[in-house]
């Protein structure tokens, strides 16, 4: 809006996420203070055949213990239902639910929401139905009479990635801005860098953001064990995701939704809410290099970590003046590909030089699996309770030192540190790069 | 501080009249309409037997360079139109990008070039899928996953997810002509292009890029992405033998739904001061943009919303983004489907904002001609409003008869005074957008 000047400060007042680990905040965070794993075999479909056999589901999830009333998310698949849950949580904690001056219409949202779960069943028996193999193509009319029975109106549209916006607009009534993004797996650090600069522009003084995904079905695993993505280890699952070491083979599937509420700092002091911390910086690049492989010298992963640092205000390669480098500790995008986690070691050492070695990095993909659009909300989470309770999560699974990759990661067990500006990275299939930068509030 | 202010200086839709804005301008000028029987599929077991393809001669392989054309195979519709889109707007803008120039220096550095691209849910390719299902049916014909996952799957290409991922729109765009700076994709059905146009004039305002490639793109003729907006109670009546030229009425008491169009927009959105340093030609000022979010009671918009009220909101943030006021505002671009409560949410939103005065508002429809173009339909529109802001013209509008006192009926392309066009859309799911768009100073 043309009366603001870009520079009103954000502060986060809200937290919540349903994951793999569990449904609220500080038993995830304790379960990740320990270095415990949430992958299992799949149950979500038959997947013993498959490449990869194992994931990071979410376990024994009921929307209803959350939202209002249930009654009217009936319809809600997977990404909604995580992101009632996630979202819930962050709202009560803002103490936004029982705050009569709020204006709904100033209240946006923000999301980096993925695409819902295929009807896979009904859409492979029309498919199938539809099908002439003689003409090796799917007969319209065939297709069109059989899936016109199989297919249901309310399971087709949960599909669209913008109806988690919906059922939380729904929930909390909220009417401001609202979009959702859908950048592969950096869409949620994405979404809420776009939501934090909606405020500093003065377009809503709150926004609800974060993301919410699973692509634990069939075309899912199949897409990504085609790209050959997917760990493909043998024997126990909690081992199979194994950022940053030398044997790593690709990362795991998570499932999930991690949600904040943000807001201009004057809108939360206005209402005596306590920020648990400050967004700083957010940067966005793109690699404009390959489909599939992510330009070498991390180029686009430091140009966006350049950028959350230039707003912050943080010079990457000096010390503060107790010694310390630039900031505390990197979330890692780490998602235990080869090329992933090489790369972005490589660019963390392009933007912080020889300080690098001096700031822990570590991914909790390795416990959590990877979240695809969800997963840099709830990393972004991770840097906000690193800073309340100064403990690093650790990167689980370490066991063999890549020679090529030569940083703290934090390696197998949680920390103590002295917290206070962390930075999170998120990378997305097909070169998005977007970082936040978070600190303590003061 | 006074804000960047944002220019278009590129324009680049790609519709059922074809590749850029000449075609699409001279056929809404004519009144013609595109919409014929659909050929992508055999489409006689839906509601609606047509719709507005893109023209048998649209060939991606000539809107790329010599070097991409490989890459095309990963391609789906949805990335082939945004593709062309980028093309024809780095042209008009008379950029020299990696894509179009490789041997000279771009116009735009490469870290100053953003890239927002709308895009809708993408639908696989049924036969391509079907093939591969069709190879592990177990005993009783039906799907097999065991023997899917040990051998079906080896059936499709390797980088097959990736021609359905929404973000591949922008990733092809941005590896074509060297855009390094932000880049996002908005999935917003409807709302996706101009939330889009929106987004890049944030980023622009805010210093994070001198320019970029902008809007949306949206193909839905694929079975299961045609079944989707039949399921959503979006079809008028239109059997294979139907003049679909004249089924989509926009506004009008008879109305009874839409057909679709696939279709897209880029645009190059760019700093004032970078376009006025290169000399380049300003089509029109994106002045102000807005943004809201419906209640839906049925939470999820299949049941748009009656009273238009957040529809207007959107207006409203985009009138006050602008600084310009209702009264100022020359046309309307609504989406205007013929659908009717989704007419019905755009007129109460309209009404709320211009009061009696919508009366005097003529109106631009575009889904006559091309068909409702869902996530490109933002960018298409506001290319049509540069346009007709150059012409200082109006288009035709077609079929529209009883439109309860809405300058919306049939009418043909008339000389008008045009300062300021507002584009606005509702969306399923609630979010809604508006643009402003003005002459230039």
């Amino acid at each position: 809006m043309s009366n603001s000047s870009n520079n009103r400060r954000v502060v986060v007042t809200g937290m919540g996420w349903i994951t793999p680990l569990g449904h609220d905040v500080d038993s995830v965070w304790q379960r990740l203070m320990k270095s415990e794993s949430g992958m299992g075999p799949i149950t979500r479909f038959d997947a013993r055949t498959f490449p990869t056999t194992f994931a990071a589901q979410v376990k024994d999830y009921d929307m209803a213990r959350f939202v209002r009333d249930a009654s009217v998310h009936t319809s809600a698949g997977l990404n909604s239902q995580f992101a009632l849950g996630a979202a819930s949580q962050a709202w009560r904690q803002s103490g936004l639910d029982g705050y009569a001056g709020l204006n709904r219409k100033r209240v946006g949202l923000y999301l980096g929401a993925g695409e819902g779960v295929l009807d896979f069943d009904n859409y492979a028996a029309s498919n199938l139905a539809g099908w002439d193999a003689e003409a090796k193509k799917v007969d319209g009319p065939r297709w069109a009479e059989f899936a016109h029975k199989a297919m249901d109106r309310m399971r087709e549209v949960e599909q669209e990635p913008n109806m988690p916006l919906a059922h939380l607009a729904r929930e909390f009534g909220v009417r401001g801005p609202a979009l959702n993004c859908l950048t592969a797996c950096a869409a949620s650090t994405q979404a809420i860098g776009e939501a934090f600069s909606l405020i500093k522009r003065g377009d809503a003084d709150v926004m609800i953001s974060g993301g919410t995904h699973t692509m634990i079905h069939v075309l899912g695993v199949t897409g990504f064990n085609r790209l050959t993505a997917l760990s493909t280890s043998k024997g126990d699952p909690t081992k199979a995701s194994r950022p940053f070491d030398a044997t790593r083979d690709g990362f795991v599937m998570g499932e999930g939704s991690g949600m904040i509420v943000i807001e201009s700092l004057e809108h939360a002091l206005a209402r005596g809410a306590k920020p648990l911390a400050e967004i700083a910086g957010y940067g966005s690049s793109a690699d404009a290099f390959r489909i599939t492989d992510i330009h070498p010298e991390g180029r686009g992963g430091a140009a966006s970590m350049h950028q959350a640092l230039a707003q912050a205000g943080i010079d990457p390669l000096a010390r503060r003046a107790d010694g310390r480098a630039a900031i505390d500790y990197i979330s890692a995008h780490g998602t235990g590909t080869k090329e992933n986690d090489s790369i972005e070691t490589r660019g963390v050492k392009r933007v912080f030089g020889p300080n690098a070695k001096d700031i822990p990095m570590s991914s909790i993909k390795s416990m959590m699996g990877h979240l695809i659009a969800a997963a840099g909300a709830v990393e972004f989470m991770t840097c906000v309770l690193a800073i309340r309770d100064g403990m690093l999560p650790p990167t689980i699974n370490y066991q063999t030192p890549d020679p090529d990759l030569d940083l703290d990661y934090v390696p197998n067990t949680a920390r103590p540190a002295k917290v206070d500006i962390c930075l999170s990275n998120s990378f997305g299939f097909g070169g998005q790069n977007d970082t936040l930068v978070v600190r303590r509030f003061a | 501080m006074s804000r960047r202010r944002v220019v278009i200086t590129g324009l680049g839709p790609v519709t059922a009249h074809g590749v850029g804005i000449d075609p699409l301008w001279r056929a809404l000028c004519d009144g013609r309409s595109a919409l014929a029987p659909i050929r992508a599929f055999d489409a006689s077991g839906f509601r609606a037997a047509s719709g507005g393809e893109l023209p048998g001669s649209f060939d991606v392989k000539e809107l790329v360079p010599k070097s991409y054309r490989k890459a095309t195979k990963v391609m789906a519709r949805d990335i082939e139109i945004a593709v062309g889109a980028a093309l024809m707007a780095v042209k008009d803008a008379g950029l020299a990008t990696r894509g179009t120039d490789p041997d000279n220096p771009p116009t735009i550095p490469p870290d100053r070039f953003g890239c927002h691209i709308g895009a809708g849910l993408i639908a696989a390719e049924l036969d391509e899928l079907t093939a591969a299902l069709a190879t592990s049916r177990g005993a009783n014909g039906a799907f097999d996953p065991a023997h899917w996952g040990q051998q079906g799957m080896q059936e499709l290409t390797p980088l097959w997810l990736l021609k359905y991922l929404p973000n591949m729109l922008a990733c092809h765009v941005t590896i074509i002509h060297d855009c390094q700076g932000p880049s996002n994709t908005i999935t917003c059905n409807e709302a996706s292009s101009g939330l889009s146009l929106a987004e890049s004039q944030r980023v622009i305002e805010r210093g994070a890029a001198d320019a970029c490639l902008s809007g949306g793109a949206d193909s839905k003729m694929n079975p299961m992405a045609y079944l989707r907006q039949e399921l959503a109670g979006r079809f008028a009546p239109c059997g294979t033998t139907d003049d679909a030229t004249a089924v989509v009425r926009p506004f009008d008491a008879s109305a009874s739904g839409t057909l679709l169009g696939e279709g897209g927009g880029i645009l190059v959105l760019e700093a004032e001061e970078s376009a006025r340093a290169r000399g380049a030609r300003i089509h029109a000022v994106l002045s102000g943009t807005g943004a809201s979010q419906s209640w839906c009671d049925d939470t999820v918009g299949l049941v748009p919303d009656a009273t238009g009220e957040s529809l207007a909101d959107a207006i409203h943030a985009a009138l006050r983004d602008a600084s310009v006021s209702a009264a100022e505002i020359d046309a309307i671009i609504p989406f205007g489907s013929g659908v009717p409560a989704l007419d019905a949410l755009e007129r109460a939103a309209l009404a709320r904002v211009f009061g009696d005065a919508l009366a005097t508002k003529p109106f631009v429809t575009l889904a006559p001609s091309i068909g409702a173009t869902i996530a490109g339909f933002g960018a298409i529109a506001v290319a049509v409003a540069c346009r007709a802001i150059t012409e200082q013209r109006l288009p035709a509008r077609m079929n529209a008869r009883e439109t309860g006192g809405l300058l919306a009926g049939a009418a043909p392309s008339a000389p008008h005074a045009l300062r300021h066009v507002l584009v606005c859309t509702p969306s399923l799911g609630g979010q809604n957008s508006a643009v402003v768009v003005s002459k230039p100073a």
